[in-house]
């Protein structure tokens, strides 16, 4: 420590060398700021959007203005609480209630039973379970935008992805650290060759990749249905695979019924190694450049074909690992309609996490919380859980529009670069 | 009598720039004024108020004496004011006719065009100012110049008698811009009246009866050309004094640095444009490539540097062929790249200037351990250059994007010169940019040649060109048609060679060289 000071004596570094970073570190937080004001302002309109569309809807509603000469209050007042009563629910779905936590804490220190407490904090975990696939899929597509491409196929990557792991995990008998390393493996590789494909035709024939990967989300929901019908299909008569051995489980933090399971911290582990490999390595900055501008990257000696294969290879990883996690650490089993349009909302949440690695993660644990408290906004309001993917579907506009948020709150235009997401057709 | 024109006190304000700080002007009738200033010094902002594309905070604006307000393009060719723009707004596939008419057509029993009524009229305006069109000829076959016509022809049939011409010489060749300068002064001798836009000192010296400078979106001054000089107007423009010629020393040429021999490349529409081009660069020497835009100058920059592959022919660089090599073999054999278009490739302009720096170099050591980025040294390196190179920039963290032209293509030549090289190709180095850049570039260019560097410049400012090179060669329609010395050498000769014509016959009327002494640099 001292020493550490003495050699900051010795060697004064002139005023100026210092002062220029010091304005470059305060430029970076309003620049985060800066980035981040779109992405939350999009998220509160799309609530607000979706409050109307819960008013208009709600039966409730309705039945008080036909009742509004005998009683305009209730009828004034009735949207109010349709909107209150659907987010309340969504907040004690996703969350948890306050209240039953707090009962939870209570017996848990006056008897040691840990049911309750189990119980109050049930809801909170279960949205991270749903988070820690988005993750790894959200990953993937941003990791996709900051080279340029679009990854629509994170969705039968997500598949072939968890079908690879499955077959590991119930094929073989291991030990379990080698068992669950291989399975996750197996994930990441049957991703990587899914993405590998429509990467390879695009570098080699110049085809798009928004095409070809929709192709390959088809050829994945078909092989699956055969696979699982067929060479993969469990005894019985249902469409599944057999259940995967234990030891190829993720480790569960929490007695049943809680699923909650390592693969949320291994998501985040994964997010950071995403960010240092973006941001701190040469294949990263090669990545970025081709992706920002490929004329330069070209000018610069970059192969921008040899980028378009090693990021849809990893993306792909991705996108398989999403799937690896959903096997391994929640469901065990594979069926068909397994993926549930996990890769098509990963395409949302890169684009609101502005392809930024934990932009991803805000938003992935985002998504999660809403479809996590959507179920209980269902059966405790009466609103249709797919409200939520109304909002979702608002939001997206918002976040790939800021033109339209920048209107509705009167932000002047960002001076800086937007993020080039995607390119068109051209060359 | 008043004015034909008078702009009082006009101020314009973009979010965090003053555009246009109170500003005067006086146009009287029959005059040409010249408006001088650097890029970003409130000219086009000024132009554009004036032809209603901007709406000024402040100020007025008098046509004839009577106060006007001018809210678009059509309200201000209602009161006679006509803009020439730098890039023409014709449509190739139509005639020059066809051309004229459009949005003022002009039909017979309401639905059939008179092309013939219009061609006549152009006849008449091309005979009463000296402006030489064929109306049935197609936009597309024309040369520049010939188009320049039609523009400017355009803007007379619509009954402008306030011409405002924005920066017309930049795409002409040196005997196009003496006919322009013919036809504008027949246009005011008939009483027209001219607002000339430009950056080039010889030009308004050339033509104006009156200068009025811009710097910063003040007032620099209005003086006459018999007042001023051209040293005057730089340090005007620039407001301090400028170095307007390049000194240095007699070129020393020793090895062969770079060899073309026999080279063919076809550009991204496979059409030819370079064909068959043989030329060499001795290390110490600057070869300059003069030509007007789109002959072949593009391709073959990027057929040196690996970005359009050759058809046939050889390229060798330091004695060593170079076959299908990428463009990072050839920047690795030391070759440095000043590319034409700096934000289509020389810069990545979301990227903070720090990567900028590093866009070759980033996967060498000391910036990179293995495939880990050294971000300090990175950064060290960056603050370095950027005070050696005189980028002015708040800090290495900003991006590219937020920097003006200048100092993005400082970053560049920052870039490019700080690697170990051995040949320097630079593409138009000084596009754009300030009389106080081009002078800094200029002079990196001569250091680096002095240095052991042998450099390729390519450029259609031919003053840039006479200015740096020690030999140049004269690009037309793919091919090089003459290397000259360029101690001496003649304007009007390279004029032809540019405008096509083959060198025998160029010597017939003009010899290679002349006593003038060729050693100003002019903007």
């Amino acid at each position: 420590m001292k020493s550490k000071a003495d050699k900051t004596k010795a060697t004064p570094k002139p005023a100026e060398a210092e002062a220029q970073p010091a304005k470059g570190k305060r430029g970076f937080w309003a620049q985060v700021g800066q980035t981040l004001l779109i992405p939350a302002l999009a998220m509160f309109t799309g609530l607000l959007f979706g409050a109307i569309i819960i008013v208009i809807t709600d039966p409730h509603v309705l039945a008080a203005y036909k009742n509004f000469l005998s009683d305009p209050l209730t009828a004034l007042a009735s949207p109010f609480v349709a909107v209150f009563n659907a987010y309340g629910a969504l907040f004690t779905g996703s969350f948890g209630s306050p209240a039953a936590l707090v009962t939870g804490i209570q017996s848990y220190f006056a008897t040691g039973e840990s049911k309750l407490l189990l119980k109050a904090i049930y809801p909170f975990t279960e949205s991270l379970v749903t988070a820690t696939p988005y993750i790894f899929a959200g990953l993937a597509v941003a990791l996709g935008f900051r080279c340029g491409l679009f990854n629509i196929g994170a969705e039968g990557q997500f598949f072939i992805g968890a079908l690879c792991s499955a077959y590991v995990g119930y094929a073989f008998q291991m030990p379990w650290y080698i068992h669950l390393p291989l399975a996750l493996l197996a994930g990441a590789l049957g991703g990587a060759i899914w993405g590998a494909i429509p990467g390879y035709l695009k570098a080699v024939t110049g085809a798009h990749e928004v095409v070809n990967t929709i192709m390959m989300n088809w050829i994945a929901f078909r092989l699956s249905d055969w696979l699982l019908t067929g060479p993969m299909m469990a005894s019985g008569y249902r469409p599944v695979t057999p259940v995967i051995a234990d030891s190829a489980f993720l480790p569960r933090l929490f007695p049943a019924p809680l699923r909650f399971n390592v693969g949320f911290f291994l998501a985040l582990a994964v997010a950071a190694l995403v960010w240092w490999f973006l941001f701190k390595t040469t294949l990263g900055f090669e990545i970025r450049a081709v992706g920002s501008n490929p004329d330069a990257a070209r000018y610069a000696g970059m192969s921008t074909v040899r980028n378009f294969v090693l990021v849809m290879v990893l993306s792909g990883a991705l996108a398989g690992l999403a799937g690896a996690s959903q096997v391994l650490g929640v469901d065990h089993w594979v069926g068909q309609g397994f993926s549930a349009g996990y890769g098509f909302d990963s395409i949302a949440l890169a684009l609101l996490g502005k392809s930024h690695p934990f932009g991803v993660v805000v938003a992935a644990i985002l998504f999660g919380f809403m479809r996590g408290g959507a179920t209980r906004m269902q059966s405790m309001a009466g609103i249709p859980i797919d409200i939520i993917s109304v909002i979702q579907g608002f939001v997206i506009i918002f976040v790939a529009a800021p033109a339209i948020i920048r209107a509705i709150y009167r932000l002047r235009a960002a001076r800086t670069e937007e993020t080039v997401l995607t390119r068109g057709w051209g060359k | 009598m008043p004015p034909v024109l008078e702009l009082r006190g006009v101020s314009k304000a973009f979010p965090g720039v003053l555009a246009n700080d109170h500003i005067d002007l006086t146009l009287e009738e029959g005059e040409i004024h010249a408006l001088l200033g650097e890029n970003g010094a409130g000219k086009t902002t000024l132009m554009n108020i004036l032809y209603g594309l901007y709406k000024p905070d402040e100020g007025q604006i008098f046509v004839r004496g009577e106060q006007v307000e001018i809210h678009g393009p059509s309200d201000a060719i209602a009161h006679g004011v006509g803009m020439v723009h730098q890039h023409f707004m014709l449509i190739p596939v139509m005639t020059v006719t066809e051309n004229v008419m459009l949005g003022v057509e002009t039909t017979r029993n309401g639905i059939f065009l008179d092309r013939a009524a219009v061609a006549k009229r152009i006849r008449e305006i091309s005979e009463q100012y000296g402006l030489e069109v064929e109306p049935d000829a197609y936009v597309k076959d024309l040369p520049v110049g010939a188009q320049q016509r039609v523009e400017i022809i355009k803007v007379l049939y619509r009954q402008a008698d306030i011409l405002i011409l924005d920066e017309p010489t930049a795409v002409l060749t040196p005997q196009e811009v003496e006919g322009l300068f013919k036809v504008l002064r027949t246009l005011v001798a008939k009483g027209k009246s001219i607002i000339f836009i430009t950056h080039k000192l010889k030009e308004v010296m050339a033509l104006a009866d009156r200068i009025t400078v811009l710097r910063g979106g003040k007032m620099a001054g209005s003086v006459t050309p018999k007042e001023a000089s051209q040293e005057k107007l730089a340090a005007m423009m620039v407001g301090r004094q400028v170095n307007l010629t390049v000194r240095k020393k007699e070129a020393k040429p020793a090895e062969v640095a770079i060899a073309v021999k026999d080279l063919f490349v076809r550009d991204e529409r496979k059409n030819m444009t370079v064909r068959g081009v043989s030329f060499d660069v001795r290390v110490g020497e600057v070869l300059g490539v003069a030509g007007v835009q789109g002959n072949g100058q593009t391709e073959l920059v990027y057929a040196l540097t690996g970005l359009l592959p050759a058809v046939s022919g050889t390229i060798s660089i330091l004695g060593k062929p170079l076959r299908r090599a990428s463009p990072r073999k050839i920047l690795e054999r030391g070759v440095a790249h000043v590319p034409e278009d700096r934000q289509k490739h020389g810069l990545i302009l979301s990227f903070p200037i720090h990567d900028n720096l590093v866009l070759c170099s980033y996967y060498l050591p000391p910036n990179a351990r293995g495939i880990a980025m050294q971000g300090n040294t990175i950064i060290a390196t960056a603050t370095k250059l950027v005070e050696q190179f005189d980028v002015r920039t708040p800090s290495v963290y900003v991006n590219a994007s937020t920097l003006s032209g200048g100092n993005q293509q400082k970053v560049i030549v920052a870039r490019e010169f700080s690697r170990p090289i051995k040949l320097l190709i630079a593409s138009q180095p000084t596009r754009g940019l300030d009389v106080g850049s081009i002078e800094y570039i200029h002079n990196r260019i001569v250091a680096k040649r002095d240095e052991g560097t042998a450099v390729l410049l390519v450029s259609p400012e031919l003053d840039e060109i006479i200015a740096l090179s020690d030999r140049i060669a004269v690009m037309y329609k793919g091919q090089i048609v003459d290397i000259i010395p360029a101690a001496g050498v003649n304007r009007k000769y390279l004029g032809l060679l540019m405008a096509g014509v083959k060198p025998a016959e160029a010597l017939e009327t003009t010899p290679r060289t002349t006593d003038e002494v060729e050693v100003e640099r002019v903007f």
